[in-house]
């Protein structure tokens, strides 16, 4: 087994398991605004269909938030990247092991509540189809963001609320194509948002592993 | 190869201060040494320059190899019985950590308790497993007897020395005698600014 292997079934095991929080969270937050939405606008069928797709993106987007805090900040303070690194293991490799770990335990639960969600908010089957693409080509970016913002927060007390605040602005132009493809007839929004998704997650590794090391300097 | 492990006139500065300059070391293997000093002297800070997780703010370090550091700190996830924790750690060593090293530092009977119900001493102790299992050439120690009671202390030096006849560096940073044969000394207040 190689080392990337190992470190994934850890960070599989304490991402999906009740270590960091659990995966349940950010899923139950995400049908929740679908649930509140009608109570909010009222129940006018065409406004909530109209407009549900865009919400749920919101509600995906600030589900990401959750999970964050409790990322990478516990292995920071427990030295777990200090044996690693005193085994040859590098900061790299460990974000990429958690990177797919971190997607793997909230983008699959994610789309699967998609289903129910937008059955609450009464989507069609057009708008479904693109809301699942879009989610699909979009959270493994949301995910790469939140990695990056979970270990350059490491060190600041207020760390969690930062987080927050910074995967907004962050997250916009993933938010714009993907929900923007919702208006539009053909696929080029997704593609765009797939676009943006494979940079942030080609670079987020090295940008976390360099945060951890500045972060040893503190 | 032999193991070697040497400082070249490094200084150390955190934030503002200069906490040592010009300190200069060579430790072949075998040889044992324990880093003295007051608090804030910068013993861990030390320790972390020669482990390769700090650099120094001046001069250099060459290791032979990639050194075990124990520091104050558990790597062990709190939620797991402390023999699921140790497994990872165990897969990444190589399956280093075998029943007979558990059962030397007392920790055979504690695997299936959960690590955040251990004391400071069972920590200690898991701690000082999950450090050096793999039996790295260098092995690097920073205040090895805190929490440990007396036996446990003495196993720990029983097995520092045990690993220095077996042709290993071991730098202790402590201010409590450390029984090791041939251990060297280093005060850390001769260095500072």
């Amino acid at each position: 087994m190689s080392g990337f292997a190992r470190l994934l079934r850890r960070d599989l095991s304490l991402l999906l398991g009740n270590g960091r929080g659990g995966p349940l969270l950010p899923m139950l937050f995400f049908v929740a605004v679908a649930v509140l939405f009608p109570f909010a606008v009222g129940p006018d069928a065409p406004l909530l269909a109209r407009t549900g797709g865009g919400v749920l993106w919101i509600a995906a987007l600030l589900a990401s938030i959750l999970p964050i805090d409790r990322l990478v900040t516990p292995d920071v303070e427990a030295g777990v990247f200090d044996q690693l690194a005193l085994r040859g293991i590098s900061e790299e490799l460990a974000m990429a092991a958690r990177l797919l770990a971190h997607w793997l335990s909230f983008g699959p639960l994610l789309l699967l509540a998609t289903l129910p969600a937008a059955a609450l908010l009464g989507l069609d089957g057009r708008t479904l189809q693109t809301l699942l693409l879009g989610l699909l080509a979009g959270t493994p970016g949301l995910a790469a963001i939140g990695l990056v913002i979970a270990a350059l927060t490491t060190a600041l007390r207020s760390g969690a609320a930062l987080g927050g605040l910074l995967l907004v602005p962050l997250g916009v132009p993933i938010l714009i194509f993907g929900a923007g493809a919702l208006a539009r007839p053909d696929d080029t929004g997704i593609a765009l948002c797939a676009a943006i998704s494979l940079a942030l997650c080609a670079v987020a590794p090295f940008a976390a592993g360099a945060a951890i090391r500045a972060g040893r300097e503190g | 190869m032999q193991a070697s492990l040497a400082a070249t006139d490094i200084a150390c500065r955190r934030g503002d201060r200069l906490l040592f300059r010009g300190l200069s070391f060579a430790l072949g293997a075998g040889e044992a040494m324990q880093v003295l000093g007051a608090n804030g002297t910068g013993k861990t800070s030390l320790l972390r320059i020669l482990a390769g997780l700090l650099a120094p703010y001046a001069g250099s370090v060459s290791a032979s190899e990639l050194p075990a550091l124990l520091d104050g700190r558990l790597p062990l996830d709190e939620h797991l019985p402390l023999g699921e924790a140790l497994a990872f750690w165990n897969r990444i060593d190589d399956g280093a950590i075998a029943p007979e090293v558990l059962a030397m530092h007392g920790l055979d009977t504690l695997l299936d308790v959960p690590v955040r119900y251990l004391s400071t001493g069972q920590r200690k102790r898991a701690a000082i497993v999950q450090s050096n299992a793999r039996q790295a050439p260098i092995w690097l120690l920073d205040e090895p007897l805190n929490g440990l009671d007396i036996h446990a202390g003495e196993r720990l030096q029983g097995a520092v020395a045990h690993y220095c006849a077996q042709g290993g560096i071991a730098v202790i940073a402590s201010h409590q005698p450390f029984a090791v044969p041939d251990l060297r000394t280093l005060d850390l207040t001769e260095f500072a600014v």
